[in-house]
């Protein structure tokens, strides 16, 4: 047994407004392969008698936080919000998964979930000779922890380098200084430690004089513009926004080409949660050579990869495969042979997946950042 | 009659001016002139009718739209009492003295002699453009002319040039000759018309200026631009209707489909597009449709997905509950999305009441649209001194008590342009606000007696 | 000069209403062939404009002399038909409809056979045609008064609005005073204002009309006459008295159900167990139960209504909101009670209503979907049994209150009025009104209209709203001062009649008396409604109705027993080869 008062949880997130039409549960792209249902577990958040039990409820685990459920909710309900909420009471009586629980000291110890030492973080950039961030640069750019440390995502930060030197941007980086963003911190409901992080995180900012700010991951670009405080005031953008200004003022030209067939796969963060559809796509548009077309799931039906909501550090706790799998075959059926995304996750999962199928020669999983890097 | 001669001012009696040749405007004049008062009927386009003309059958009768309808537009334009004023727009309204109103009528040009055209059809056919332009009364299901009436029984019975597709009116010339001239045998084409400005003063205006239909390109997740087979239930209506295009055969590029889903509350009902408002008429409206479907699509599978069935009026619960006994299946759930499943579509929901998610495979999805203000709404509501409630309908004045004042003495509200109903409250509030605008008339009446006698 | 019929026929396609079952093209070309038809046409819809002005065109330029449109039913396009045929000049009485709609493509198969019916109703049409003769429509003035009865929200609005437009009007009242089931609320919805200003206003604006006439702890006993010249004797206080009037609006209301007919809810046996009108008083009085604070409420919506069990299969319309708005008073005035709502749909569809109903679950209100089936008694508590459909489980929710939303249904002593004016009854039992859309507010009688609930079910504004429709109607002959009668009335052949009395015996207009000074029956041309039971009863076939004599339909009936459309056009293609 492990009860929770409801009251609390239906106050704070409102959810007598529910009707139980059940457009969140339609739509919920984990519901497919688990238990998970939003809309019942708010019914019964509403009519617990004597309190909502927790016991049993693995469930809350496979919700990616993809915003499909939130973003249609025609009450303005937030089943998403509500599952974080949950998880919280996990956390609180310490119920996590190992591997979660190992992510979470890693960040608080290290700065990033990946139990990578802190001092490592720049090691990408050695050989770049990037500008620490200070006041009177005009952009951080906020790498992340994934395209720091991982090997293959640090591929997409140096391509990323390349483009802003070449579009003239005026950027600096905080080197080692640079914290995890703690956005999959809060929406595995470890709010206390999220809460420390942000402020940890606000104050190098406020240090380093940082006024604007792009990011790789859709993640942080997420935390930043949404969940942290709007004081201080830093304008936060994704890197695909500041390319696709580039390229319409013509800072940003193509020497070279890109001769493939390219689908967009569109990143829940970026797309649903951000309405961010348009300026990746007119990054794409803009590298010659380069047909776009399009899956049937896009833009606000885009498919989850299954990489978000702490979901990286829960692989193989829910039966059937990952979403990534269908994606790529989605992605196969177009006929395309590059499968392009903004998002380090993305990229990770989708990549895999690809490889679980058996596929990578057919379909090659490539960040934005890239393939634009390649038509320079 | 034609609308650029206007009669003295009959007997001088006070006179009503209806803004809108709906149903509801239609009610509200023939009540004003049975009462013996003058009314000038203004509508915007080139025939009576509105979206009751758009119809096939209503609920929950059944009883054929048209049949009902044009009966009343008939005796709308045969009154003696009514000035009818078709293709023309009232752009300007001033209070006047002693409780008067002067409005300034734009008569638009049909570049037609109205005298003359017996509606014949002969232009259309001959028209360069013949099966070109976007027909918006068939919902842009097919295509007609650049000159054209916009359905068989329009009253008046006259051709129009639609001056924004004429080839002559946009480019100032149709090649060598004018076909439409010459397939007229009564030289009823008359290309140097010109717009008419008309004033006229009257002692009552009664809005009636209707509503226009949520655009669903707003909901992508619904598919609805994206694929062909998701329609609103507007073009199922003109699909279904025996003078739309395919003659009552519901058919997409000629395939029947063998199932149809029908989802409610597309644009109502929903704090995310901020549109909170319930719409209505859509249950009983896709409960129609279903029947219809089922009715001419033996064999098919119909369903219908909705939220709560909202069947209150006289009649209603009766007819959901013979759609349901017919064999249309209505499922609890709000679909989250429509996706594409080789030639057919995939509608993803949570049956509610199942507890389960469930994909159903359709050929035709049939998306409930709301009912929305008009478009030009404020403007009118400026032009009028009215108010608009947050939604933008037009506020009355006590939700209760005066459903049909506006706040302006004098001005009353019809039908739809106050909030969404179906046709038998519309009649019902058409008709009370005849009602009004009958004593506003028979007072001033009386005012103008005394004055005239104690002179 | 013997009259030569030259009759046109027209058959109505009525888009595919019509066309889709029966040939119609046939059925025109079988007209043509028939005697004395000298034109027969088809079109999509003859009752819009170009099909009237088919048939305006042929009557001038053929001089026909009889016209048949076979289409829907006469009750729908009689009067328009009629009007196109008196605008071309000729009488129109000499019009016949035949329903090949109603009477035969809406309920046949589409076939050989609704072809062949609609050709033999077609010819039948005809052949009373030519039988036919022009009538002469009269006019009779009005009497520029009124008579509401009720006084309700509906009967007020209807009475002020009769008066302002400067018509004496007499407002009859059963009980003692005005107001009717609307003096019992406490607030309405959506705006939750007090409902005693509301009401006090109109009241009050009712009382200072001079115009207007209130005669409370009233009945109405007897009404004589017809459209315009109505007589209503009113019974007040011992005294009975005369109204003069030429409109009638009936705004009666309606009453609730009563729950003892749903025992297993426990009404009348567990004092916890109230309706939402008791609520009303209820909540005014502080809301205690049993000399307790409840602690948990249970409104449980749709009793006596949508429920065939009870011969209550219509929705009420406005109990989906009645009980929000209650729901919300016991949260405002109970904030530690746990307050749910049963429902099966809620219906909040009117304007405001969806944002109130928001409201409503934000105040704390729990919707729980499903019909409870029973209740039972839990110690000093009661136990609400059902199922959450949307849980999918049984539940059993304890509650020291439970309200139910008991629904309207047609008033029983509204009877005898309803005899007195001749009113007819929709299926639910509710007075039921012309057309639905084309004459909402009218009845078959003309010159009495409906206002209010007693039509069915409606809420505040919509009862004032259609109060006014009805108000407008009713005014309109008065103001015009004149009124067209029936003109198809019954007539006695003095050679037949022996003055033996048997029609006036079942006349209910009483438009039969015996001759001043002959031994004959005579016909008052303006009480009779042409319904032709004394032609039926007279022994001797003494009196017909005209447009509807001996002659006329008996021919019809000829025609149909003898006509073979099918087969006289098989002979007649046999004999043409």
């Amino acid at each position: 047994m492990l009860q929770i008062e409801a009251n609390p949880i239906v106050q704070a997130h409102e959810l007598l407004g529910c009707i139980q039409c059940g457009k969140c549960t339609g739509g919920c792209p984990m519901a497919i392969k688990t238990k998970l249902n939003p809309r019942s577990l708010i019914l019964r958040l509403l009519t617990a008698p004597d309190g909502f039990d927790l016991e049993g409820r693995d469930e809350l685990w496979d919700c990616t936080t993809c915003a499909t459920c939130s973003s249609r909710c025609p009450k303005l309900v937030n089943p998403m919000e509500t599952i974080i909420s949950l998880r919280s009471a996990f956390v609180e009586q310490g119920r996590v998964h190992p591997n979660v629980k190992t992510a979470l000291e890693s960040t608080f110890r290290q700065g990033n979930p990946l139990t990578m030492p802190r001092e490592d973080r720049a090691a990408w950039a050695d050989a770049l000779e990037l500008k620490p961030m200070q006041a009177g640069v005009e952009y951080l750019y906020f790498v992340g922890c994934t395209p720091s440390y991982d090997p293959r995502a640090q591929k997409v930060a140096r391509s990323l380098v390349s483009l802003m030197k070449k579009s003239g941007v005026d950027f600096g980086i905080l080197g080692v200084e640079e914290n995890c963003c703690a956005s999959e911190v809060r929406r595995l409901g470890e709010a206390g430690l999220f809460e420390m992080m942000v402020e940890e995180n606000q104050e190098k900012f406020k240090a380093a004089g940082v006024k604007k700010m792009f990011t790789t991951s859709p993640h942080c670009f997420n935390a930043f513009r949404n969940d942290y405080p709007k004081e201080g005031g830093v304008e936060v953008r994704h890197y695909t926004q500041v390319l696709a200004e580039a390229v319409e003022k013509k800072n940003l030209e193509f020497a070279g080409r890109f001769e493939k067939t390219v689908t967009y796969h569109d990143p829940c963060y970026l797309g649903r949660h951000n309405g961010v559809f348009d300026e990746p796509r007119a990054v794409l548009a803009a590298v010659p050579g380069l047909k776009l077309v399009e899956m049937d799931r896009s833009r606000q039906k885009s498919l989850c990869c299954e990489g978000g909501g702490g979901r990286m550090w829960l692989e193989g706790t829910n039966p059937g495969v990952r979403l990534a799998q269908m994606r790529v075959k989605e992605a196969l059926d177009t006929g395309a042979e590059v499968l392009a995304t903004a998002c380090p996750f993305c990229l990770l999962t989708l990549e895999e997946a690809a490889k679980l199928l058996n596929v990578e020669d057919r379909l090659h999983v490539m960040d934005i950042a890239e393939i634009a890097a390649q038509a320079l | 009659m034609s609308d650029a001669t206007f009669p003295a001012p009959a007997g001088c009696r006070p006179a009503a001016l209806v803004i809108g040749g709906g149903i509801a405007g239609i009610q509200a004049a023939l009540d004003i002139a049975d009462a013996g008062f003058p009314v000038y009927l203004v509508e915007r386009s080139p025939s009576l009718g509105g979206r009751m003309s758009q119809l096939d059958k209503t609920f929950p009768t059944l009883d054929c739209s048209s049949c009902i309808l044009t009966p009343k537009m008939v005796d709308a334009g045969r009154h003696p009492n009514i000035h009818l004023m078709t293709y023309s727009e009232v752009v300007r309204v001033e209070q006047g003295r002693e409780g008067q109103f002067r409005a300034q009528i734009k008569i638009k040009p049909r570049y037609v002699d109205m005298d003359k055209c017996r509606g014949c059809g002969l232009c259309a056919e001959a028209c360069r453009l013949a099966g070109r332009v976007r027909s918006d009364f068939n919902a842009g299901l097919s295509k007609r002319a650049a000159v054209y009436v916009p359905f068989p029984q329009a009253v008046p019975l006259v051709y129009t040039v639609d001056p924004e597709q004429c080839v002559y009116l946009t480019r100032g010339v149709c090649g060598k000759t004018f076909k439409c001239k010459d397939a007229c045998d009564a030289q009823a084409i008359d290309f140097d018309q010109k717009e008419v400005q008309q004033e006229v003063e009257v002692g009552t205006v009664v809005v009636a200026t209707g509503f226009d239909l949520f655009d669903p390109l707003r909901k992508p997740e619904l598919g609805y631009g994206t694929y062909p087979q998701v329609i609103t239930t507007l073009e199922f209506e003109r699909l279904a209707s025996a003078s739309g295009p395919t003659a009552g055969r519901i058919a997409l590029n000629g395939k029947l489909p063998r199932s149809v889903v029908f989802i409610q509350c597309v644009g109502s009902r929903d704090n995310s597009l901020g549109i909170p408002y319930c719409s209505r008429v859509c249950c009983m409206a896709v409960a129609k449709q279903a029947h219809l479907a089922h009715d001419r699509l033996p064999g098919a599978q119909i369903s219908v997905f909705y939220m709560d069935i909202r069947a209150f009026g006289k009649g209603f619960e009766e007819f959901y509950d013979r759609v349901r006994a017919e064999g249309v299946l209505y499922r609890r759930g709000n679909p989250s999305e429509v996706l594409r499943s080789g030639d057919r579509l995939l509608v993803r929901a949570e049956d509610t009441l199942l507890g389960e998610r469930v994909e159903v495979e359709a050929d035709l999805v049939v998306l409930a649209v709301g009912m929305a203000p008009r478009g030009d709404a404020e403007g009118v509501s400026q032009m009028l001194g009215l108010r608009q409630d947050p939604n933008g309908f037009f506020l009355e004045d006590h939700p209760k008590l005066r459903t049909v004042e506006s706040g302006i003495p004098g001005i009353f509200l019809a039908g739809c342009c106050q909030g969404p109903k179906d046709i038998p409250d519309t009649v019902a509030h058409a008709k009370a606000a005849a009602c009004a605008a009958m004593i506003r008339l028979a007072q001033a009446e009386k005012v103008t007696e005394k004055s005239h006698a104690a002179n | 000069m013997p009259f030569v019929p030259k009759v046109g026929v027209y058959i109505c396609h009525c888009g595919i209403n019509i066309a889709g079952t029966v040939d119609v093209k046939r059925v025109a070309e079988y007209a043509a062939s028939l005697p004395d038809v000298a034109v027969a046409r088809d079109y999509t819809y003859m009752c819009s404009d170009p099909g009237q002005a088919l048939i305006v065109d042929d009557i001038r330029q053929l001089n026909l002399n009889r016209v048949v449109v076979a289409s829907c039913s006469p009750r729908m396009h009689e009067p328009t038909f009629r009007s196109a045929v008196a605008r071309a000049g000729l009488n129109p009485y000499c019009f016949e409809m035949a329903n090949i709609r109603e009477q035969c493509s809406w309920v046949h198969p589409a076939g050989r056979e609704a072809t062949e019916k609609a050709m033999q109703l077609v010819a039948a049409a005809v052949s009373k045609a030519v039988r036919l003769e022009p009538l002469e429509q009269r006019e009779v003035s009005t009497t520029p008064a009124a008579l509401v009865i009720g006084g309700g929200v509906a009967g007020m609005q209807a009475a002020l609005d009769l008066a302002e437009a400067g018509f004496p009007v007499a407002l009859v009242e059963r009980e003692r005073t005005l107001g009717g089931h609307v003096a019992g609320l406490q607030r309405t919805f959506p705006t939750l204002e007090p409902t005693a200003g509301l009401l006090s206003s109109i009241v009050a604006r009712v009382l200072s009309q001079p115009r207007i006439r209130v005669l409370l702890g009233a009945e109405v006993k007897e009404i004589t006459g017809f459209v315009g010249n109505f007589v209503a004797k009113v019974q007040a206080d011992g005294q009975l008295e005369e109204f003069a009037v030429g409109s009638i609006v009936v705004a009666t209301g309606f009453e609730v159900f009563d729950p003892h007919q749903k025992p297993e809810l426990g009404y009348g046996t567990y004092p916890q167990v109230i309706t939402t009108a008791e609520f009303e008083t209820l909540a005014e009085q502080g809301l205690d139960v049993n000399g307790r604070r409840p602690r948990s409420v249970v409104f449980i919506q749709c009793v006596g209504s949508r429920d065939q069990a009870v011969g209550r299969p219509y929705c009420s319309r406005v109990c989906c909101m009645v009980t929000a708005k209650q729901a919300r008073t016991v949260r405002e005035k109970l904030p530690e009670a746990k307050v749910s709502v049963f429902y099966m749909d809620v219906r909040a569809f009117g304007k405001g209503f969806e944002e109130f109903y928001d409201e409503t679950r934000k105040a704390g209100v729990l919707y729980r979907r499903g019909n409870p089936s029973e209740i039972v008694r839990s110690g000093e508590r009661v136990l609400v049994r059902a199922e959450d459909t949307l849980l999918g489980e049984r539940v059993e929710v304890e509650a020291d209150l439970v309200v139910l939303a008991v629904g309207m249904q047609p008033r029983a002593d509204a009877s005898a009025l309803a005899g007195m004016l001749k009113l007819s009854r929709s299926g639910d039992g509710f007075l039921m009104e012309a057309h639905p859309k084309l004459r909402p507010v009218d009845t078959a009688m003309a010159g009495v209209f409906l206002a209010g609930c007693c039509q069915g079910p409606k809420d505040i504004s919509e009862s004032i709203t259609q109060a006014r429709a009805a108000a407008g109607a009713a005014m309109i002959p008065l103001m015009r001062g004149k009124v067209q009668i029936e003109a198809a009335t019954s007539f006695v052949d003095p050679e037949l009649c022996a003055g033996c009395g048997q029609c006036a015996q079942v006349c209910a207009f009483g438009a039969l008396s015996l001759h001043p000074f002959r031994p004959i029956m005579t016909v008052n041309a303006v009480l009779c409604q042409g319904c032709g039971a004394c032609a039926t009863a007279c022994p001797s076939g003494a009196i017909n109705v005209k447009h509807f004599t001996f002659d006329q339909v008996m021919s019809q009936v000829e025609t149909l027993s003898d006509r073979c459309p099918l087969a006289e056009e098989a002979e007649a293609v046999e004999i043409a080869v």
